[in-house]
């Protein structure tokens, strides 16, 4: 699968083919597949396709086990998922101290999905992309957590998770005091009234940016992860046969990769929610 | 790498997603473990249950052990002590009949020698007249010495 192979895609073609979605868009009124730069009503279709496959896989393996679930003596593979949900539960419950039942299923839903979505790139960079291409796909990138849309998508709802939690919380008032009150406190009475507008504008500009930062940061730690990890297997692939000793070494430290990052992702995402919850 | 419809496509699928483990997948695996987790609690605190009832159980069987062990001794020792009574009684019982017996067979000894000597004084005297009479009848008459032979018989 080295370059040479591949005839005529020069190395850069190649990365550059490995790295583009198959998409779809809306072009005066038509759809157009795969001319879509710039255009925002752009369907990634692969990242769709596979996030959503995955998911319907999470949802659907645990979906079984969970309507057969015992409380007896549990099968081998119930004992496995219930590993999973103990796991989850314990690290909701260290974190999050109010009461919620939103919080425990979003961080097994975040942490499974995520780890499958991740786990889509020790697939051999180039299995499926060639397999669509004998099909007639032309592009086709595997994991959807290296589509910063997706890792976007999901850090937009935890966003809006943590705003609907601050207001349920504290109600609007205290969620535009937690912007504008923090950190400096502004002086409340004496010539100091006067500051008091500046001290709030420079408050609110502090407190957007942090909040802001939130799901930004979330999105992109785990995209910069999987994409410089995909891109990494795919330079790896342009080696000839001495890829064969380095794509198993990155594979074996991408596993760690794939699973932490899952895990960070769910973790981050139940402190921040903890964090709007809990007074400060 | 642009910003697309994607992103919103993910987030309803996450909501979505989510919203169907809270649904259908969280609450019954938790009930089922919750469930488990009563049972265990439930099987741990019978089993102490069990182990002290056990130890208490043995702790009686112990003391009822004991307690017949001891009374069992203290038969053995009567019955011990009544042994040696009996023996005691039984052979003090002999030595009075064997005492009883020698002094009857004494009593009938003394009787039978008495009778004997009487008997044999009896025929000592007579045979003593007899010898004496046939002496007599040939140097003096019987009659004359009658006081002298019947002394001398009395006093064998």
């Amino acid at each position: 699968m080295a370059a040479a192979e591949h005839g005529t895609q020069t190395t850069g073609e190649y990365i550059v083919h490995h790295l583009q979605n198959l998409q779809v868009c809306r072009v005066e009124g038509e759809w157009v597949w795969n001319h879509c730069a710039g255009n925002f009503w752009t369907i990634n279709v692969d990242s769709m396709f596979f996030s959503i496959v995955l998911g319907l896989l999470f949802v659907g393996l645990f979906w079984r086990v969970a309507r057969n679930a015992t409380s007896g003596v549990p099968s081998r593979f119930q004992a496995a998922i219930e590993t999973i949900f103990e796991f989850i539960d314990s690290s909701v419950k260290d974190t999050f101290h109010a009461k919620s039942d939103v919080i425990a299923p979003l961080a097994l839903t975040i942490f499974v999905w995520v780890f499958f979505m991740n786990l889509m790139d020790l697939i051999p960079v180039d299995w499926l992309p060639l397999a669509a291409q004998k099909v007639g796909v032309p592009y086709l990138k595997v994991v959807p957590t290296t589509d910063v849309n997706v890792t976007f998508g999901m850090s937009i709802a935890v966003f809006l998770l943590i705003i609907i939690y601050t207001v349920r919380a504290k109600g609007v008032i205290g969620f535009i005091g937690e912007l504008t009150l923090h950190p400096i406190a502004p002086p409340t009475k004496g010539l100091g009234l006067l500051a008091a507008p500046f001290i709030i504008a420079f408050n609110f500009i502090l407190e957007s940016v942090a909040l802001l930062a939130k799901p930004l940061s979330l999105s992109l730690r785990l995209f910069g992860n999987m994409f410089a990890g995909e891109l990494i297997f795919i330079l790896i692939a342009l080696l000839g046969i001495w890829q064969l000793p380095l794509h198993f070494g990155w594979a074996v430290f991408h596993i760690l990769i794939v699973t932490l990052q899952a895990f960070i992702f769910m973790m981050l995402t139940v402190v921040y929610l903890a964090l709007a919850v809990e007074e400060h | 790498m642009d910003i697309t419809l994607t992103l919103i496509g993910q987030s309803i699928a996450m909501l979505v997603f989510v919203l169907f483990c809270m649904k259908y997948i969280w609450p019954p695996m938790m009930q089922a473990l919750e469930e488990r987790r009563t049972t265990i609690a439930d099987g741990l605190a019978a089993g102490e249950r069990a182990q002290a009832d056990l130890q208490k159980a043995q702790a009686e069987a112990d003391t009822i052990v004991a307690e017949a062990r001891g009374k069992a001794l203290e038969i053995v020792d009567q019955a011990n002590k009544r042994g040696t009574s009996l023996v005691e009684e039984a052979r003090n019982d002999g030595k009075r009949e064997r005492e009883r017996q020698v002094e009857a067979a004494h009593v009938e000894i003394g009787q039978e020698r008495n009778r004997v000597r009487e008997e044999l004084r009896g025929q000592v005297s007579a045979i003593a007249i007899a010898s004496a009479e046939k002496i007599l009848t040939r140097e003096i008459d019987s009659s004359a010495h009658q006081d002298i032979l019947s002394k001398l018989a009395s006093e064998l």
